[in-house]
C-alpha cells in the first residue's frame, strides 16, 4: 500500500507512529555521519574524525534501545495491522541493521588510528573508492527511510553489487602486498578488516532497503539479492 | 474429544463428501433491496467448505444483511427482496420455491445477544431436533449431549439439564444457542457478532469453539472486532456501502490488503 496515508481516527496513534519514524530517521542520520567520519579517518588519516565516529556509538546504541522499547509499546497497546504493522516491525529490524552499521563504522575508525602509526607503502585509492560507494549507498538508504521511498530502496538494493566487486579487488590487492613483504601483513590485515567492515555496512544497508521496500509495498523486493564476485570463492581458488 | 466422537450421531453426509477447498456456498451477482434501498450490490463470494469466513466492515455496509440472506431471514419482512444466486450445492437459496424449514435445518444462525428460549436447557437444545426429526428418547438424549459437548458446555450443565436456561451466564447462554444451532446438524453456521455482548474470557471460549467446530461445519461470522476476525477466520471479506471491496486469506488482509478502503478501515483510518 504505497502512497500517502489518511490520518488515523485516533490522533495520538498517528503521533506515536510519526515519533517512531522520527527516531529511526534520527538514528539513520547519526549512523550516516558516523560512517562519513570513519571513512575520513582512514582515507585522510583524520584523528578527530576517528574520535567522533567512536564517540557517537553509545548514542546510536541508546537510540536502538529507545526504538525497540517504543515499537514494543506500540505493538502491545495499538495492535497495529497492515501498513502500520509492517512499519513498526520494519522499524525494529532497521534499527538493528543501523546499529550494526554504527558498530562497523566505529571499528573502522579504531583501526584507522592503529594504521596511522604504521608505514603504509601502498595506495588507499581502492579503499577510498569503496568507502565512497558505501557512504553513497548508506545516504540513499537513510534518505529512502526518511522519505518512505520504495523505488530508492530498490536502487540501493541493486547498488550493493558494485561494493562486493570492489571488495574482492581490495582483497586480492592486500594479499599481493602481504606476499611481497611480510612486514605488510599487520597493516594489510587491518586494511582487510576495514574493507570487510565496509562491505558488511553495505550488506546491512541492503537489508534495510529490503525491509523498507516490504514495509512500504507489502511485497518482497526480489527473490535473490544481487551479489558481486565473492572473496570466499577467490579464497578457494588460491588454496 | 473422545466423548464427542463417541456421541456423534454419524457423519454429516453433505459436509463429509466435500473436499477441503471446495466451495460450500457460492454467491453470484447478488443484489438485495430493503424496499427501494439497495443494501447489497453485485456480491460475488465463495464460502469454502469447513472454513471460517469473517465479514467485516463499518455499520450499514451490508455484512449482516448478507448473513440474513444466506438463511432467508428477510422472508419475514415484506418489501425485502434478493436478486442473483446464493448456491448451496446445486440449490439457489434465494429462489422463491425453497422449503425454508429445510433450508434453516441446513444453515443455522446464532445472534448477537444470546436468545435462549424460556424452557429448560435440555428442551432448548432438543427444540429444533424435534421439529426436523423423529428421534427416540434415547437418541434425542444422545443428540442433546453431543450438541452440548461440541458447544463446550456439557460439563457445566450436565447436572442441571432440566433447569431453565435463563439461569446460565451470558457466555453459557451463547454456547447454548450454538449447541441448539448444531443440534439439527446443519452444514453451515452463521454467527452474527456472537461475542459482542460477552466478557473477554467467554469470548475466547466461543472463539476456541469456532476453531473446534470448523472441522465439521462451514462458518460465517460477522464481527466488528478486527482482532477476532484475525484470530478466528481463514478468510476475511471486507464490505463497504453494500459492496464487497476485498476478500482474501486473513493473514494477507491483515498484513497486506490490496484495496485502499480495506487498509484504511482495518488500520483505523476510516473517515
Amino acid at each position: 500500500m504505497a502512497g500517502p496515508q489518511v490520518e488515523h481516527i485516533v490522533k495520538s496513534y498517528d503521533q506515536e507512529l510519526s515519533r517512531l519514524r522520527g527516531l529511526i530517521t534520527q538514528m539513520g542520520g547519526l549512523v550516516e555521519s558516523q560512517a562519513a567520519n570513519a571513512t575520513r579517518a582512514v582515507i585522510e588519516h583524520d584523528v578527530q574524525a576517528a574520535t567522533f565516529a567512536v564517540q557517537d556509538d553509545p548514542q546510536v546504541d541508546a537510540l536502538e534501545r529507545e526504538i525497540e522499547q517504543f515499537a514494543i509499546r506500540l505493538l502491545a497497546l495499538r495492535q497495529p495491522v497492515a501498513a502500520d504493522l509492517r512499519l513498526v516491525v520494519a522499524t525494529l529490524k532497521i534499527s538493528g541493521d543501523l546499529e550494526r552499521i554504527g558498530d562497523y563504522a566505529a571499528n573502522v575508525a579504531k583501526r584507522s588510528l592503529v594504521l596511522n602509526d604504521m608505514a603504509q607503502p601502498y595506495t588507499l585509492s581502492g579503499l577510498g573508492h569503496m568507502a565512497r560507494l558505501v557512504q553513497e549507498i548508506l545516504k540513499n538508504t537513510v534518505d529512502a527511510v526518511g522519505d518512505n521511498d520504495a523505488s530508492r530502496a530498490q536502487d540501493v538494493w541493486h547498488a550493493d553489487r558494485e561494493i562486493d566487486d570492489v571488495y574482492t579487488g581490495i582483497f586480492r590487492e592486500q594479499i599481493t602486498y602481504m606476499m611481497e613483504d611480510p612486514r605488510n601483513i599487520t597493516p594489510c590485515t587491518h586494511l582487510l578488516f576495514i574493507a570487510k567492515n565496509l562491505e558488511r555496512m553495505g550488506d546491512h544497508a541492503t537489508n534495510i532497503a529490503e525491509t523498507l521496500h516490504y514495509a512500504i509495498t507489502g511485497e518482497a523486493i526480489g527473490d535473490e539479492r544481487p551479489r558481486g564476485e565473492s572473496s570466499v570463492a577467490l579464497n578457494r581458488r588460491t588454496d | 474429544m473422545a466423548v464427542s466422537e463417541r456421541l456423534r450421531p454419524g457423519p454429516i453426509p453433505a459436509a463429509a463428501a466435500k473436499a477441503d477447498a471446495q466451495s460450500r456456498i457460492s454467491i453470484r451477482g447478488l443484489n438485495f433491496y430493503y424496499g427501494s434501498n439497495q443494501a447489497l450490490k453485485q456480491i460475488n463470494l465463495e464460502i469454502p467448505d469447513r472454513q471460517v469466513v469473517a465479514m467485516i466492515g463499518p455499520s450499514g455496509c451490508g455484512k449482516s444483511t448478507l448473513l440474513r440472506v444466506i438463511n432467508r431471514m428477510y422472508d419475514l419482512y415484506p418489501g425485502q427482496r434478493a436478486e442473483g444466486e446464493v448456491m448451496l450445492d446445486e440449490v439457489n437459496i434465494v429462489a422463491p420455491d425453497i422449503d425454508l424449514n429445510q433450508l434453516r435445518g441446513r444453515i443455522g444462525m446464532v445472534f448477537q445477544k444470546p436468545t435462549p428460549f424460556q424452557m429448560s436447557i435440555y428442551d432448548n437444545v432438543a427444540f429444533g431436533v424435534r421439529l426436523h426429526e423423529k428421534l427416540s428418547r434415547a437418541a434425542l438424549d444422545e443428540r442433546v449431549q453431543w450438541s452440548l459437548t461440541r458447544a463446550a458446555l456439557w460439563d457445566e450443565v450436565k447436572d442441571r439439564l432440566r433447569t431453565t436456561a435463563s439461569g446460565l451466564s451470558g457466555g453459557q447462554q451463547q454456547r447454548l444457542c450454538i449447541a441448539r444451532s448444531i443440534a439439527v446438524r446443519p452444514e453451515v453456521i452463521l454467527l452474527d457478532e456472537p461475542t459482542s455482548a460477552l466478557d473477554p474470557i467467554s469470548t475466547l471460549k466461543i472463539e476456541e469453539l469456532i476453531d473446534e467446530l470448523k472441522r465439521d461445519f462451514t462458518i460465517v461470522i460477522v464481527t466488528h472486532n478486527m482482532q477476532q476476525a484475525a484470530r478466528c477466520a481463514d478468510r476475511v471479506a471486507f464490505f463497504y456501502l453494500g459492496e464487497l471491496i476485498e476478500v482474501g486469506a486473513a493473514e494477507r488482509i491483515f498484513t497486506n490488503p490490496v484495496k485502499r478502503q480495506t487498509q484504511e478501515y482495518i488500520t483505523g483510518r476510516f473517515g
